[in-house]
């Protein structure tokens, strides 16, 4: 792979693992000619040590863990495709792992693209957006007090 | 004489039956589920999540409803939980300053690039118990046009002129890990953090305060705190690249901390730092100064007060641990007890013997 295709493959890889059961079920049900499946690797849960730096930006320590669900399967096109997504989420996983092997066949990418990932990318753009058009309003706006009754000592 | 030590089933069984029975309350009221406890006592699920080490919010909030809200309890159950999954690696390190901002307030300058954000906080609210809030339909979130511009950190703005300390660097080498190894005294700053990100929130405030309070004085200024989403990455070996789980919310304290400089360090400001999981703001205060009154010894400080006492501090500020060695004295303790009460019969006869011949001399 390319270091282009890499970094598109990471960035519809982080999609599917932000993809709710939901989304993910639909895309799959209403895919045609679904390919076999086949378990390379069955979905189960574990944790991963997350990381911080001291300071923020020096030397990492250990923050604490978090539950992680990775998957991995064979499609019947020869297609490989893997998941790592956060929770205890077996099905999640399953299937997010299905349409990365799906994504790296060229022929079904633009659907996995128009049918999956575009419309979670919306998604996650619009709570994005909500959430720092809630923030901006809370944002603190200064002004100087000027005291009517002394003009000279205000500045 | 050997005390036999068997039986109780019975007994446990109905206690813990009765316990679940006092657990669901009154069965008029409706339960309350893990999602409730998720959305709507966020900062309790927050706090499990953070001292029981684990991110998983399901997780937490399931475990507060079991402890019946005992949060220390909770915590346990949450720790016992990550025992029973294996470890698959460790992310890279979160970028902090890549933060999805949902608060950010600095103590330290009024204007400043990225603004002051409060978000949803306690603060300047009367404190006042709110007697119609059950039932009350809040209305939506004010919105405003977002301002294009960076936030930086605010110890990146102070670094720029070379006042504050910088953090010490990556070289590379792996993080300690008290989960794998046990302690052994003295510890390096990376140990400490991770035993002050999971330590109790309570132990850690007092220790904090304390400092406030003329025990290791370290003239503290919250720089700034920060909330809201980072993602997380690992790098995986068989893809050869790192791959993004999610996201998480986090909270950051940066301390700054007035130096008068020694030896090589010219006169700046020292940092203490502190980083959560969730939204934990008053923790992540408190492991800020706690951090920075630890570092007496490397920064040259005399070493006199509880809160610059690693050892003590460390070993006490778990409350999973503590609450375990505390607790088990509720457990029998008939044995030890029967051969405590025999020594005690046994001088207390002595000393009676003896007095008794003092007062017929």
């Amino acid at each position: 792979m390319t270091k282009n295709e890499t970094d598109e493959r990471r960035a519809a890889m982080a999609l599917l693992a932000a993809a709710t059961a939901r989304e993910l079920d639909s895309a799959w049900t209403a895919w045609p000619e679904r390919p076999a499946v086949e378990d390379l690797r069955k979905a189960a849960c574990g944790l991963v040590m997350v990381r911080g730096r001291i300071g923020g930006d020096g030397a990492p320590f250990n923050l604490g863990e978090a539950t992680v669900t990775r998957a991995a399967v064979r499609l019947s096109t020869g297609h490989i495709g893997h998941a790592y997504l956060l929770g205890r989420a077996p099905e999640r996983a399953r299937l997010a792992a299905i349409f990365d092997a799906l994504w790296q066949d060229v022929s079904a990418r633009p659907r996995v693209d128009t049918e999956l990932l575009a419309p979670v990318r919306a998604r996650l753009a619009a709570e994005a957006a909500k959430a720092v058009a809630e923030a901006a309003a809370t944002r603190v706006e200064f002004f100087t007090v000027t005291r009517g009754d002394n003009q000279e000592a205000a500045s | 004489m050997y005390v036999a030590v068997k039986g109780g089933e019975a007994a446990i069984r109905n206690a813990h039956r009765l316990m679940a029975h006092e657990r669901r309350g009154d069965p008029e009221v409706p339960e309350v589920s893990a999602a409730q406890i998720d959305g709507q006592l966020a900062l309790a699920v927050d706090r499990v999540m953070t001292e029981g080490s684990l991110y998983d919010r399901g997780l937490a909030a399931l475990a507060i409803k079991q402890a019946r809200g005992d949060l220390v309890e909770a915590i346990f159950l949450v720790r016992a939980f990550r025992a029973t999954l294996p470890r698959l690696g460790a992310t890279e390190p979160l970028d902090t300053s890549n933060m999805a901002i949902r608060r950010r307030v600095s103590a330290t300058f009024k204007d400043l690039p990225g603004g002051q954000i409060l978000g949803p906080t306690f603060d300047y609210t009367h404190r006042l118990i709110d007697g119609a809030l059950d039932g009350f339909a809040p209305p939506e979130p004010a919105t405003a046009a977002p301002r294009e511009e960076a936030v930086p950190r605010v110890t990146d703005l102070l670094g720029e002129e070379g006042l504050i300390e910088p953090s010490p660097r990556d070289d590379g080498s792996e993080p300690g890990d008290l989960t794998r190894e046990p302690l052994a005294f003295p510890i390096g700053r990376d140990l400490r953090l991770q035993a002050l990100a999971r330590g109790d929130e309570g132990f850690l405030l007092a220790l904090g305060y304390s400092t406030q309070r003329g025990f290791a004085r370290s003239h503290p200024f919250a720089g700034e705190i920060r909330m809201g989403e980072v993602e997380v990455e690992i790098f995986v070996e068989e893809l050869g690249f790192a791959v993004t789980l999610g996201t998480i919310t986090v909270t950051e304290c940066q301390m700054v901390n007035q130096f008068k400089g020694a030896g090589d360090a010219p006169p700046q400001f020292t940092r203490g730092y502190g980083l959560t999981f969730g939204h934990c703001e008053r923790k992540a205060m408190a492991m800020a100064l706690v951090d920075r009154a630890l570092r007496a010894a490397e920064l040259g400080e005399d070493v006199s007060a509880p809160a610059q006492d690693e050892e003590f501090v460390i070993m006490h500020s778990d409350n999973v641990e503590a609450t375990g060695f505390v607790e088990h004295l509720k457990l029998p303790h008939y044995v030890d007890f029967q051969s405590e009460l025999d020594l005690l019969r046994r001088l207390r006869a002595e000393w009676d013997a003896a007095a008794l011949k003092e007062a017929a001399q």
